[in-house]
């Protein structure tokens, strides 16, 4: 009797049980995927959107106002509680407050609450009072708060105008003075000048009066943005909306990572990842080469090839170590004492920094562009080589020529792995040269305009220090889940990147990678 | 004529012919290779003549693309083969130390059985050869090229996309591509391995009407599967078995004629 043939030679594609469960499986990852992306969304970017202010009541009589954050059930059915973001924390040493709900008497929405975000100390809500410029005058009441977005306003030209006279002005002539050359009388006018602006700039003054009865008199240069959430058209919150977000992107950090921007840590990031792009092509590739083109291919060969894929599996606190101990120590060290001898004690590259960093993350995804590449080497028919070298090509002129071009799409393969890995790694990053603060990039206009001594900010660092070592968490976990998300899109470009640039090689001439 | 062989005797040697040294353009000495311990060519000694086309012929696996290899030195890079014998090219030992390797392969062309054109455009295809000896003005490289596609009967087909991809072309026309790829570089000798085996019919024939008109300048040695090929476009057919060379002589004798029992038996099985 004939052995009942298996279910599968029957079961047309897409049936029976198999099917489903391998379907289901597929959406579920797809859906988790998704679940995490759209928390990273929601909560990363809600921050921005400006929430309403509200003015609580409560049943004792006292009054708060602040922005609700969550509202949670308090143990034993005993009612809910709410979280609001008060701000204010030079007057209650918190920004936070919890209240009962049953201890709400009533809750409004009055347009006519500010919400201040100040240099130190957070954000300020209250109800301007009073506005007092430089001179000694004073607006009040219902004309303060055109008074003040004007003078805002204007604030911001004196300080342009500031930076541009700094920047054009000032410095190339100290510059210039540094080497000798005399302009001294240029110079002191320029100084003047700036100090008349700086004096422009200080002096007004701005009164709050909070919620609970409280004064709070702000100093202008202390104000970066004012706003009234209640009185906003939908329209204006999206425009300031959109303008977080820009700012997020473009401006550095503050009050210790839990405010401000991240463009230090974006640029960090990805002048990190192509660092080490730049770095590990070059040796993946030529080890490759090396073993799959020129080496005996015996055992020795098989075995520094199982060696090599093992070492992928290293865990990536090891390289931290290694780089830590060969790179900044080792290297770094003698190169200190070799080139920067005037410099020492203090280190020059005896210390982490970018370019230890993008080492130590090339040693890391060297395997992973290694075996990439061996296996594009690998699937090129030797016919291509033989035809190569019968029309007279040396084994280099082969490998060139033909070999190589016809891998450069396994060779990015590999790369793109390697980014994949390398933009996500953070725990071999603090050891070799991570820095919690770093606002300067390492590229500047100044010699040699790459500087790879220096630390470096970096997304998945600033994650770790934003969530667990600022201040005050609460506040920093919206910035939190916004660089978590900005990360994973800062790898998906990166690696878009590399796949556009491996489609654009493949398609020059055909279907390359389809045979 | 018949050929004395001083090394070992053949049984037969009126079954293997042999050409002057004035009219041969390889001449293959007491050639044995073997791939470590298996020996692959058994004692080969045969003259191939110039501007003449010759066929090898033999089951699969007796050693014919073997040789092929060994005439333009394929097997350098392979360090398990042992070979022992020699090659003459023109006269000259294809071995000997002082021989430049690229320069004897620019002489002895070589085309595979599968239709291997680079990932390249049509045109830098045929230049390749052409760009690693360098030396030439773009001006005579496009002339070379256009006289190379001609030759291989493929220009009038690919003119007017030279820049397209080789690997848009057919089967058919990429193995005349890499012809003219391997006659761009003016070679001397052109060793056809099966050039044809992956062909269709028609594509076959151009092949065969192609080898046809190289032979006014051109050496040509042609491995083929196909006794009727070999009958149809070879003027000397070698039988090799085993490694070892059986029978050798012209085309028509040896497949009307064929002197050799163990001969005879592998064409009619074949023809059949
Ligand atoms: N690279 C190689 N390594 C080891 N043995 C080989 C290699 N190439 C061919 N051979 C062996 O040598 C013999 C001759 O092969 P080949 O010359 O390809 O025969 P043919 O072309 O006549 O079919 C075969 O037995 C084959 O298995
Ligand atoms: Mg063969």
């Amino acid at each position: 009797m004939r052995p009942v043939s298996g279910s599968r030679a029957r079961l047309p594609r897409g049936e029976g049980p198999g099917a489903w469960l391998a379907a289901g499986s597929v959406a579920l990852s797809l859906l988790a995927l998704l679940a995490l992306l759209s928390l990273l969304a929601v909560r990363g970017l809600e921050h921005f959107w400006p929430a309403p202010v509200a003015l609580v009541v409560l049943e004792d009589g006292r009054q708060l106002a602040g922005e609700r954050v969550r509202e949670v059930p308090l143990p034993e059915g005993t009612g809910r509680e709410r979280l609001y973001r008060t701000g204010n924390r030079d007057l209650y040493g918190t920004r936070w407050e919890w209240v009962a709900v049953s201890a709400i008497a009533e809750v409004s929405h009055p347009p006519d609450l500010v919400v201040l975000e100040r240099r130190r100390w957070g954000e300020a809500i209250g109800r301007l009072t009073a506005l007092e410029s430089e001179t000694g005058e004073r607006v009040e009441g219902e004309g303060a708060w055109p008074a003040l977005e004007a003078r805002l306003a204007e604030l911001t030209s004196l300080r342009q105008a500031r930076d541009a006279l700094r920047d054009e002005v000032i410095l190339p002539r100290v510059r210039a003075l540094e080497e000798g050359g005399d302009v001294d009388r240029e110079l002191a006018t320029a100084n003047a000048r700036l100090r008349a602006l700086q004096a422009a700039m200080e002096g007004g003054r701005l009164t709050l009066a909070t919620a609970d009865g409280g004064r709070l008199a702000v100093p202008l240069e202390q104000v970066l943005r004012v706003r009234r959430p209640n009185a906003m058209s939908p329209f204006d919150k999206l425009v300031a909306w959109g303008e977080g977000v820009w700012r997020f992107l473009s401006e550095g950090p503050r009050a210790a990572n839990t405010a401000g921007g991240v463009w230090p840590a974006i640029f960090g990031t990805v002048l990190m990842v192509m660092l080490m792009s730049i770095l590990v092509t070059p040796f993946g590739v030529l080890a490759a080469i090396y073993l799959n083109e020129v080496a005996h291919q015996g055992r020795l060969t098989r075995l520094v090839r199982i060696a090599v894929r093992n070492l992928a599996g290293v865990p990536s606190i090891v390289y931290g170590v290694f780089g830590l101990g060969v790179f900044v120590y080792g290297i770094g060290g003698t190169l200190d004492e070799w080139f920067f001898d005037a410099a020492l004690p203090s280190p020059t590259f005896g210390t982490g920094g970018l370019l230890w960093a993008s080492l130590t993350l090339a040693l890391l995804t060297l395997p992973v562009v290694i075996v990439a590449t061996e296996e594009g080497l690998a699937r090129i028919p030797d016919q291509q080589r033989e035809g190569a070298l019968a029309l007279g090509a040396t084994r280099l002129e082969m490998l060139s020529r033909v070999v190589l071009p016809m891998a450069t799409p396994a060779m990015l393969t590999g790369v793109i792995l390697a980014v994949a890995r390398a933009a996500g790694e953070v725990a071999p990053l603090m050891l070799v040269g991570v820095a919690k603060l770093a606002p300067q990039v390492p590229v500047d206009g100044d010699f040699p305009f790459l500087h790879l001594d220096r630390k470096f900010m970096h997304l998945g660092y600033h994650i770790f220090d934003a969530a667990f070592h600022g201040g005050d968490v609460q506040a920093a976990m919206p910035l939190v889940y916004a660089t978590a998300l900005l990360l994973v899109l800062v790898i998906l470009v990166l690696n878009l990147t590399a796949i556009f640039l491996r489609h654009h090689l493949s398609t020059r001439h055909g279907a390359l990678t389809r045979r | 004529m018949p050929f004395v062989q001083d090394l070992r005797p053949s049984p037969d040697p009126a079954a293997v012919i042999d050409f002057s040294p004035e009219a041969s353009s390889l001449a293959i000495r007491g050639l044995s290779l073997a791939y470590g311990d298996t020996p692959a060519l058994r004692d080969l000694t045969l003259r191939i003549p110039r501007h003449r086309v010759t066929a090898f012929i033999g089951p699969s696996g007796c050693g014919k693309s073997t040789l092929l290899r060994v005439l333009n030195r394929l097997h350098d890079l392979n360090d398990e083969v042992v070979r022992t014998g020699e090659v003459k090219l023109e006269g000259e030992d294809i071995h000997a130390p002082e021989v430049d390797v690229a320069e004897l392969r620019r002489r002895v062309g070589m085309v595979f059985q599968a239709p291997n054109p680079f990932p390249m455009s049509i045109h830098d295809n045929v230049a390749f050869g052409l760009r690693l000896q360098g030396g030439l003005s773009k001006r005579k490289r496009d002339d070379i090229i256009e006289w190379a596609l001609r030759s291989a009967a493929l220009w009038d087909e690919v003119k007017d996309r030279l820049r397209a991809s080789a690997w848009s072309l057919s089967g058919g026309q990429q193995q005349r591509l890499v012809i003219a790829r391997t006659l761009a570089v003016g070679p001397e000798v052109l060793l056809l391995d099966e050039p044809a085996s992956a062909l269709d019919p028609i594509s076959t024939l151009k092949i065969e009407e192609l080898i046809g008109n190289l032979k006014s300048h051109l050496t040509l040695v042609l491995v083929t599967h196909n006794m009727q090929q070999a009958a149809r476009v070879s003027d000397y057919t070698a039988f090799l078995q085993d490694g070892a060379l059986v029978e050798y002589g012209p085309t028509d004798t040896l497949f009307t004629h064929p002197r050799l029992r163990r001969t005879e038996n592998y064409i009619t099985g074949r023809m059949a």
